[in-house]
């Protein structure tokens, strides 16, 4: 695809809706309040595992303000959930600390907080289990009753397992010179969005309406199945999304809270409103997949990888996610990033009595990331070769078909490497001598992901309604969701440089499912891809009006209109847009400037063995990230992180850069400092103290050097970019710390005190070596 | 208890309980929704308003606590007729706003520090940029953009 001049595509534009979110206009879901609304509060378990005997809500059902009370008892629902193993509210046993056992609506949240301490619950406590390692032994007690484990994968406790394999493992072995076998173990981290979850429910009781004001990525699937919970025709159910504080995959799946919240309306007759704390968003939101990956690689005597073998073991907690379908990411990574003859993923989701794991930004690709990064480093000190160079060997190019069967019609990992090792000063950084208190060391890591969607549910798709109105405004009504990210001003981008419309006469209508039509939701960094090219698909339908009423109005034969500032011209002529939207309107053929558009991505359904290529394009990335270790502290300073990404075209350098930066504060999160700590299933860190994010301080330059490789599936050439900057982040710093210390690291986060205790361990080492040499010498 | 403040230029005489936080002050009894409540614990820093010229986080100041005070919360930087203030500009300009939850308390903090260095006569470093904003958390834009944006409010 050649490149074409654009006017506004590729320059920095501002955020659509700027101004309302800078001056604090903007509705969010904390911000919302109806005529005579109600407060819920929900009453979870003490215990993460143990039989409920009894509840007694008698207490609370008098208490003064409170309006309603749901217990199970109270409810006909279908379980929840990817794999329909999740009842709304317990019944029974209690599986996790985030069991839902009661509900209550007030007048007030004061007043619910108080009435659901009144609920008497009494419990008989059982001992649980808290490893999958464990749970996947004979005598282990079953954690889900729902679960199919037994009848599908051969044992009670798998909630989900998935098998890959390509090329001839066997032989590939017997060719390699150097074969790494490691195990990796990922911690449980969480989305931790600026904004706690929420919903308000309003049910009308005249019409059997439901609206919901959920902060959901995925308002239709959403749609669906809070319909299917609550045993309702989805039609019912309209979807309205406020202002999103922060998604990152957190509310890809619906979660108990929500159902609960439109039982609690349904049976009170007014709306309720559910706003968590920062301590119930601790415990209750999804988080990413903890895992154990072992990891088995291989390359031959010039450093071209042979084969990959990996068996992961995921806690997948109490409840079954879509989080359980990580693997779908994580194998195209293990077959695909680099060319890779033979390759065998074999990936188990165990049922523990810890909290369910969701969806998270990357998608199960940071953890494999990080596993094959770092057994690349190793393979290459093993082999004696550079670092860059091992990983350029193999990396992948345009044109390849992967043994997965993703065809990369264009390709950038090649460039991006080269990029980031330059520009690091990789090569002087990853060899100069490590002395002294603080040592500097250098990590790569490299990474491959969805970049024109993910054909994962039936349809991929996105739809627009187009609107010019009678004055030249354009108003775009797109299935897909704004969550922060910036597609709505994409959007306006586009309508801007197709249609010539400033963007001061451009809406996006984008919030509500009674309006707007379908689309999957916002994830597998899809947005800008699906919805920019079914925004092109409706514009071109759009012009055919415009065009030919034009050309009627001035008498001339054509259909090449240039659209530039609120006019049409060819040649000579020129006529303003609004003209002809009205003359379409109030003259024949009396029609609205109106028009509407589904776009389904060209990618195809992975089959039984998950071989398909099932996205519409992919990206590519590198990072080469400096770190600095204080050998005395144990604290790791990021110094500068390069990024380099094959975006296919960059659309909004600044949103684009602004995607870098979130995404790499995330991974260095991940790599350095955040983590869940879990005690037999309750959570000991549910704050903002316990829990380390980042801070302004801690924030290195991220300096970013896209790739274009303008591949025609794009909107303008374009790749979904914003899930890849976080996924070698982590990955890199791993590599760079141990380029720093000489120690590796198999885990994560790369806490100073992991540092102390390496550090201390090769201290010993060392001395060992040095009495063992004494010894040989003396003897 | 009765207490009298101004806030965004308004006084107001009000009836409160001793207990009242003046987050909820502020969201609740005066429906200013723009300052966001993000974690309640003084760690966020999403609710910060400028009391008397100084960031302070409203989730942990009680509401009687205002009396005879000045209270300006991001409401109070741009109205009907006014233009939005420069912090605000700033943050559109350079990008620093995502999902804009923490965008209320990032502009009140870069605010109150900045009326400060320019009164004083400073422009502060980078560094001492970064370090002002340190008890504001922001989860989508990784700070490079905000602090940019909190930079760039001494450009002339």
């Amino acid at each position: 695809m050649m490149k074409k001049e654009l006017k506004v595509i590729g320059k920095s534009t501002k955020k659509l809706d700027g101004k309302a979110r800078v001056s604090g206009q903007a509705v969010y879901g904390h911000d919302i309040e109806l005529p005579n609304m109600l407060h819920g509060s929900i009453l979870r378990t003490k215990y993460p595992c143990a039989e409920i005997i009894s509840i007694d809500t008698s207490k609370a059902e008098v208490f003064e303000g409170v309006e309603c009370v749901i217990t199970a008892n109270d409810i006909d629902v279908n379980n929840i959930s990817y794999k329909r193993d999740h009842p709304i509210l317990k019944k029974g046993t209690v599986n996790c600390n985030r069991d839902e056992i009661a509900a209550v609506a007030a007048r007030n949240k004061e007043i619910a907080d108080k009435a659901i301490q009144l609920i008497e619950v009494k419990y008989k406590v059982k001992d649980g289990i808290y490893d999958p390692f464990e749970a996947l032994k004979d005598d282990a007690p079953r954690v889900n009753e729902f679960g199919k484990g037994a009848e599908k994968f051969g044992n009670k406790n798998i909630a989900e397992s998935f098998h890959y394999e390509h090329g001839d493992l066997e032989g590939q072995k017997a060719k390699s010179k150097v074969i790494i076998k490691k195990s990796y173990e990922l911690p449980r981290v969480t989305h931790a969005c600026m904004a706690t979850s929420n919903i308000t429910a309003d049910f009308n009781q005249l019409d059997g309406r439901l609206t919901l004001w959920s902060s959901t990525q995925v308002p239709f699937l959403y749609q669906r199945d809070i319909a299917h919970a609550l045993k309702m025709a989805p039609s019912l159910i309209r979807v309205i999304q406020p202002i999103i504080g922060g998604g990152f995959g957190s509310k890809l799946d619906m979660h108990p809270f929500e159902p609960i919240c439109a039982l609690l309306s349904i049976k009170s007759g007014k709306p309720v409103q559910i706003l968590f704390s920062r301590e119930e968003e601790f415990i209750l939101s999804p988080t990413r997949q903890p895992m154990v990956i072992e990891l088995t690689t291989g390359a031959d005597e010039n450093g071209k990888f042979t084969f990959r073998e990996v068996e992961i073991i995921k806690d997948n907690g109490a409840y079954t996610s879509w989080g359980a379908t990580t693997p779908f990411v994580m194998m195209q990574t293990y077959s695909s990033l680099y060319q890779v003859p033979a390759c065998k993923f074999d990936s188990h989701a165990i049922y523990t009595n810890n909290p369910f794991a969701g969806s998270f930004r990357g998608y199960g690709n940071p953890q494999a990331t990080f596993s094959i990064e770092t057994n690349i480093d190793l393979m290459a000190e093993e082999l004696g070769m550079d670092k860059g160079e091992i990983r350029l060997i193999n990396a992948n190019y345009k044109g390849e078909i992967t043994g997965q069967g993703l065809i990369y019609k264009t390709c950038g990992a090649i460039p991006a490497l080269e990029t980031v090792i330059r520009k690091s000063g990789f090569d002087q950084i990853v060899n100069e001598p490590k002395t002294g208190r603080y040592l500097r060391g250098i990590g790569l890591g490299s990474m491959l992901h969805v970049g024109g969607g993910a054909k994962i549910y039936r349809s991929d798709g996105c739809g627009t309604i187009l609107k010019l109105d009678d004055y030249g405004y354009l108003t775009i009504v797109t299935g897909s969701n704004e969550i922060g990210q910036g597609s709505e001003t994409v959007l306006a981008m586009i309508a801007i440089e197709e249609l010539g419309i400033p963007m001061d006469k451009i809406k996006v209508i984008n919030t509500d499912t009674d309006v707007k039509p379908w689309d999957v939701g916002v994830h597998a960094s899809r947005t800008s891809f699906v919805a920019g090219n079914s925004l092109l698909g409706a514009i071109k339908l759009l012009k055919e009006k415009l065009n030919s009423k034009a050309s009627e109005l001035l008498d001339i034969e054509t259909e090449n209109w240039d659209y530039m500032d609120g006019k049409m011209y060819f040649g000579e002529f020129e006529i303003n847009l609004d003209k002809v939207a009205r003359e379409i309107h109030f003259g024949p053929p009396h029609e609205l400037c109106t028009v509407s558009y589904f776009y389904e991505p060209p990618s195809s359904f992975q089959d039984k063995e998950y071989k398909g290529d099932v996205s519409g394009n992919y990206a590519f990335a590198s990072q080469a990230i400096e770190v600095e270790v204080d050998t005395v502290t144990g604290n790791i300073n990021v110094l500068s992180v390069h990024v380099s990404q094959d975006v296919g075209r960059v659309l909004n350098p600044i949103g684009l850069q602004g995607q870098m930066e979130g995404g790499v504060a995330t991974g260095a999160g991940y790599a350095l400092t955040e983590e869940m700590i879990y005690e037999k299933g309750m959570l000991k860190n549910p704050s903002f103290h316990g829990y380390k994010l980042l801070t302004t301080t801690d924030m290195p330059p991220v300096h970013f050097y896209p790739i274009e490789t303008y591949d025609e599936a794009g909107p303008y050439g374009s790749k979904g970019a914003g899930e890849a900057p976080l996924i070698p982040t982590a990955a890199a710093i791993a590599n760079a710390v141990s380029n720093a210390l000489g120690v590796r690291f198999y885990s994560l986060p790369i806490t100073a005190e992991k540092v102390l205790k390496a550090l201390s361990e090769k201290k010993n080492e060392l001395k060992l070596e040095r009495v063992y040499f004494k010894m040989s010498v003396e003897t | 208890m009765k207490i009298a403040f101004k806030i965004n230029g308004k006084s107001i005489t009000k009836e409160v309980r001793p207990s009242l936080l003046l987050i909820d002050l502020i969201r609740d009894v005066l429906k200013l929704k723009g300052t966001k409540p993000g974690c309640l614990e003084g760690e966020c820093g999403a609710c910060t308003v400028i009391i008397d010229g100084y960031a302070i986080n409203s989730c942990l100041y009680l509401a009687i606590n205002v009396n005879g005070k000045e209270i300006t919360t991001i409401e109070g930087l741009s109205g009907t007729k006014s233009p939005l203030h420069k912090t605000q500009e700033k943050m559109i300009e350079h990008g620093g706003v995502q999902c804009g939850f923490c965008t209320s308390g990032m502009i009140m903090t870069t605010k109150a520090f900045s009326d400060k260095c320019i009164a004083e006569g400073i422009t502060p470093t980078r560094d001492e940029v970064k370090k002002s904003l340190e008890g504001n958390l922001c989860r989508c834009t990784g700070y490079v953009k905000i602090i940019d944006a909190a930079e760039a409010v001494y450009e002339n």
